[in-house]
């Protein structure tokens, strides 16, 4: 189980951008995070896994709060936990194979992952999650050859074979177009499920949050203003989260 | 609303003050080094007739080509080690410089001043400087060459870390990489055709360098263009000249071509 409790931080003196944050996932569950641009929600995310030093609070993943770990905790903390950005990250110049063995990395010994050597099962099981998610045929062609779908799908690959507990999704879909919005919405959904995974995703689209997530998460101004099953998710609350009505988007 | 009416009408008056201002320099500057802008063009063609008619290889001049061409060689290969060497070094101060992949940003200052530096001494002084030390000898050259190179590819490999590795490197270091892994299965992956692409750049520049440093120090194909110069003759020089922009030319086609292989 994923706990937050009371996550704080500010960039700037007496600019908070998260203050008081507090939720908590269970395995199994698609979490939204929404919100208006700037709101905090990338912040949060970044938090999670530490790539961002908030400044107070705790992040308990299965009970073991991530805040406190030094350098050779943290890599095994970050190692459970799998990240998927919106401009995919992944070495463009490389394979599609070998961005989905990066998900390797952390479980390695420095020099055997500083020179990509990984075992067989490992090369296997790399190829079976890209037939997961559609891409067996693509495992030998470079990542600068793909489109923005299937560049997307590598990167859920990749945390795929962490074997993490959490995945996080930093607006997975913001650079994709409709179809391919819905295969990857769609993955993330089944795989959670399936590998009994906590997901937590950052969304703008309020319709595919309503409609793949379990529970949605507000924020606004760095403050969590809801926390809601997706299916009690009405227009009244969302007003006080955009200040504008937004039936139109609902639909 | 009238704002952006009144911006573009402002845009428009600053093009014109800046292209006065422009002029008005030219005009000063012109009047400082007493240099008649008329006749000064007038004597573009005459002085390429006289290059033309002096400075033409004659028979005689091809004779010397194996030796032109021995000298040339030495100076390519001048070029192509201190530019490799340099960029080897330049890489490493690149990753420990760069605010991406660097140690904290005081190391990102120092960094940078020492790049600027090496750059910013204009290559003959370099060569000049080293003369003390090292005399007349093609490891003059080499260093000369070296540091003013680290300058330029120090600079540019922490600019093409940040622009071009920032994203995956976070994307692994989320994975639980290491900062080693990171550099070599993230950092180094994602960059090496800018690299090269720089490297390759940068030999051009230096082959003609080194012709430059070769008159200072004694050895290349700078030094028999000075022996040839001074002794009057011409045609010998017009020889090496032609062989110069002709292995110009073909390093220039050549690493055009590998960058359109590796980009
Ligand atoms: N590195 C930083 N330095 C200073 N301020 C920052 C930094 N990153 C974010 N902020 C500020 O923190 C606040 C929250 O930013 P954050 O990126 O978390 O918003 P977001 O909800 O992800 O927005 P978006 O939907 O546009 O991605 C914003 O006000 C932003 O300006
Ligand atoms: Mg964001």
């Amino acid at each position: 189980m994923l706990e937050v409790k009371h996550l704080t931080k500010s960039y700037q003196k007496d600019k908070p951008a998260l203050t008081d944050i507090s939720f908590s996932v269970e395995p199994g569950n698609f979490l939204a995070i929404i919100g208006p641009s700037g709101a905090g929600k990338t912040t949060i995310l970044r938090s999670l896994n530490q790539l961002i030093k908030d400044d107070d609070g705790q992040i308990l993943l299965d009970g073991s709060d991530i805040r406190s770990d030094n350098k050779s905790q943290l890599r095994k903390h970050r190692r459970q936990i799998g990240m998927v950005f919106q401009n995919y990250n992944l070495v463009e110049r490389l394979t599609v194979i070998e961005n989905v063995l990066h998900g390797r990395l952390g479980y390695k010994s420095t020099l055997a992952g500083m020179f990509g050597i990984y075992s067989e099962e490992e090369k296997k099981e790399a190829l079976e999650l890209l037939d997961k998610v559609g891409l067996k045929d693509f495992a030998l062609q470079r990542c600068s050859e793909l489109s923005g779908g299937q560049k997307q799908r590598v990167g859920i690959a990749r945390s795929l074979i962490q074997h993490p507990k959490v995945i996080l999704c930093d607006e997975p879909i913001a650079s994709l177009d409709p179809a391919s919005s819905h295969t990857v919405m769609h993955l993330l959904k089944q795989l959670t499920i399936e590998f009994n995974i906590i997901c937590v995703a950052n969304l703008h689209q309020i319709n595919l949050a309503k409609k793949y997530a379990d529970r949605i998460v507000g924020i606004r101004q760095g403050k969590l203003v809801f926390d809601e099953e997706s299916s009690m998710l009405s227009e009244e609350i969302l007003e006080t989260l955009y200040d504008q009505s937004i039936s139109k988007e609902l639909e | 609303m009238s704002s952006p009416i009144k911006f573009l009408a402002q845009k428009h008056r600053k093009q014109t003050v800046i292209i006065a201002v422009i002029g008005s320099i030219y005009a000063l500057s012109s009047w400082i080094l007493n240099f008649d802008s008329f006749s000064g063009f007038t004597a573009v063609p005459k002085a390429f007739t006289w290059l033309g008619v002096n400075f033409s290889p004659t028979s005689e001049s091809v004779e010397l080509l194996p030796r032109i061409w021995q000298k040339l060689i030495e100076t390519v290969a001048l070029a192509v080690s201190s530019t490799v060497v340099a960029a080897i070094i330049a890489l490493f101060v690149a990753i420990l410089g760069s605010k991406a992949t660097g140690i904290n940003n005081y190391v990102h200052v120092i960094v940078r001043g020492i790049a600027s530096f090496f750059r910013n001494i204009p290559l003959v002084a370099w060569a000049m400087i080293l003369l003390f030390s090292f005399k007349q000898s093609d490891f003059t050259g080499f260093l000369a060459l070296l540091l003013m190179t680290v300058g330029y590819l120090i600079r540019a490999f922490m600019e093409i870390i940040e622009d071009e590795a920032s994203e995956t490197m976070m994307a692994l270091k989320a994975t639980g990489a290491s900062y080693f892994q990171v550099i070599f299965q993230a950092v180094l992956p994602q960059i090496m055709p800018s690299l090269i692409s720089w490297v390759l750049y940068m030999i051009e520049n230096n082959v003609r360098d080194a012709t430059l440093v070769g008159i200072l120090t004694g050895t290349g194909i700078g030094f028999i263009f000075d022996l040839y110069f001074k002794s009057f003759r011409f045609d010998a020089v017009g020889m090496t000249i032609l062989a110069i922009i002709i292995v110009v030319i073909v390093l220039e086609v050549l690493s055009n071509q590998i960058r359109k292989v590796i980009l």
